[in-house]
């Protein structure tokens, strides 16, 4: 097994959180993780992206050019992501700020009004775990449990209050996934 | 202590705080920052003392002066702080202090950018300062690995009386991998009698000083300086080879760099290419062992560098003419994939564009 993932959005919006827990959780349950942020200048004003890879193995190159699964928080983020999803792999998109629409047939694309549905849920900031949920649901990397587990390591223990939102909102995603939302 | 995840960053500053290193004095820059913060949160909570000079000048004379004494102390910068340091190297050397300099190299030449490279190579391995000098440079890979070297930099400092380099780049800096921090079951004991710490009516000064007028005293002093190099050629340097037992194309990488040509080496095998890896760990001494060993038997070596090509140097001089050497870099910030090294080697061995 060997996930490459890449996560872009806008800075705020939990990207760099959301493949840290990926890769917090991986390491739980013993897998060989890396996490690389974009540190360019890139960052303000435009995408902000980490690179995770997940593997069976010890981690070769943490660099990630041709995703196994790209997940994407805006439009910037589509336009620079979607051509590089490798053939067969996974396009997971927050619909709500995304305008576009894939047209490539080679590989598999996920709307999610991510950021509706977390507004819905009350916290808009939560629209991450709501596309990790689904992600998790989908490629089943990582388990629910690890990110929960992770999320109290991560999260210093004035913010532990906000785990439960962050858990509503993966059932949430993971949910999505499970009526087949497309 | 179980793993954890940290960033390159703070896993060389807590890898020195495990080597013993109670002294830091630096200055901030991308992308190496995380480091010093790290250093001043973390110092004084072992005894230690942290301070953020005015200058990377500043720093490393500090770092002159806190050696002095026999004390662990390390400074840390990225190439343009870096290059501001290099008087102060020189003047270690030439002292005979050991220090640990951490260098995470960035896109230059100039103020450049902050983006990953390791273009910083000429200026490590030949003597970045005035004078006939060369020091150990380490260049991990990992950061598992980093936790490994950085205590082998304080012990190779301490055994020889010498600045070590540890270089990464801004992209080993930056990035989280899970590491661990054993404890050393046996560590080395190094007796620093030339230490200024004070006679105690106990012996007569001591002097610590690069200063030396009288021209044949000083040549004196290059022979044994010399000397030591030979000695640390002979005894430190480190390398590791993937899959070059039937290889007929060997990939030079060291860093980050290596781990890319790893993923590509591993598609070219797939493919039926006989390819495999030396990486330098120690990038000086360079490790020729590896090339006199295979330079008869390989069709070419490919050196993968985040620069113009700088390491290619000392492979050509390792390979010595008994086989071709070939190129790949991307300069100035820019990373190579593995997709580009992975056409590279297609070209090579298959001799057409893939």
């Amino acid at each position: 097994m060997l996930e490459e993932i890449i996560i872009a959005g806008f800075g705020g919006q939990g990207v760099m959180s959301m493949g840290q827990l990926i890769a917090y959780a991986g390491m739980l349950e013993g897998k060989g993780v890396s996490w690389l942020p974009s540190y360019g200048p890139e960052q303000r004003g435009g995408t902000a992206n980490c690179a995770v890879v997940v593997s069976d193995e010890p981690v070769g190159s943490p660099l990630v050019t041709r995703p196994s699964t790209a997940i994407v928080l805006n439009n910037p983020s589509f336009d620079k992501f979607e051509p590089r999803v490798r053939h067969e792999g996974l396009l997971i998109i927050n619909s709500s700020l995304v305008v576009g629409t894939s047209e490539r047939k080679d590989i598999k694309v996920l709307e999610i009004p991510a950021t509706d549905i977390a507004n819905d849920l009350g916290n808009s900031r939560v629209a991450n775990m709501i596309l990790l949920g689904a992600f998790l649901e989908l490629t089943k990397l990582v388990s629910t449990d690890s990110i929960i587990e992770s999320l109290k390591k991560v999260l210093s223990s004035e913010k532990h209050h906000l785990i439960e939102v962050n858990k509503q909102a993966l059932i949430k995603g993971a949910a999505l996934v499970a009526v087949g939302i497309s | 202590m179980g793993k954890v995840l940290m960033k390159g960053n703070e896993v060389i500053a807590e890898a020195a705080v495990h080597a013993g290193c109670k002294y830091f004095f630096g200055y901030p820059i991308t992308p190496q920052s995380e480091l010093v913060a790290y250093m001043a949160r973390r110092l004084p909570e072992v005894g230690g003392l942290f301070l953020q000079a005015e200058s990377e000048i500043a720093a490393i004379n500090m770092v002159y002066g806190a050696a002095s004494t026999g004390v662990r102390v390390m400074t840390s910068s990225s190439s343009p702080g870096f290059s501001l340091k290099q008087e102060g190297i020189s003047y270690l050397v030439g002292s005979e202090l050991p220090a640990v300099i951490c260098n995470i190299v960035r896109g230059g030449p100039g103020l450049g950018n902050i983006q990953p490279a390791q273009s910083d190579y000429f200026q490590v391995t030949k003597g970045g300062g005035h004078g006939d000098y060369n020091l150990p440079v380490l260049a991990p890979a990992s950061l598992q690995e980093i936790v490994e070297l950085t205590q082998e930099a304080f012990d190779i400092a301490d055994r020889y009386r010498t600045p070590v380099i540890l270089m990464g780049d801004g992209m080993l800096g930056q990035m989280m991998e899970p590491v661990e921090f054993g404890e050393r079951s046996e560590t080395e004991q190094f007796k620093k009698d030339w230490a200024t710490t004070g006679t105690r009516g106990d012996g007569g000064p001591k002097i610590i000083t690069s200063l030396e007028l009288d021209a044949e005293s000083l040549e004196r002093r290059n022979c044994n300086l010399q000397q030591k190099f030979a000695l640390i050629k002979e005894n430190e340097v480190r390398y590791e080879t993937y899959s070059i037992d039937d290889a007929e194309y060997i990939m030079v990488a060291f860093g980050t760099t290596a781990r890319i040509t790893m993923n590509a080496i591993n598609k070219a095998r797939q493919e039926g290419v006989k390819v495999g890896l030396i990486r330098p760990i120690s990038l000086w001494p360079f490790p020729e062992e590896p090339f006199i060993e295979t330079r008869d038997q390989v069709k070419a070596y490919i050196s993968v560098e985040m620069s113009a090509g700088q390491m290619i140097e000392d492979v050509r001089l390792a390979v010595n003419g008994h086989a071709p050497v070939d190129f790949y870099g991307r300069t100035g910030g820019v990373v190579p994939t593995q997709e580009e090294i992975y056409d590279k080697i297609m070209m090579v061995a298959r001799g057409v564009q893939v």
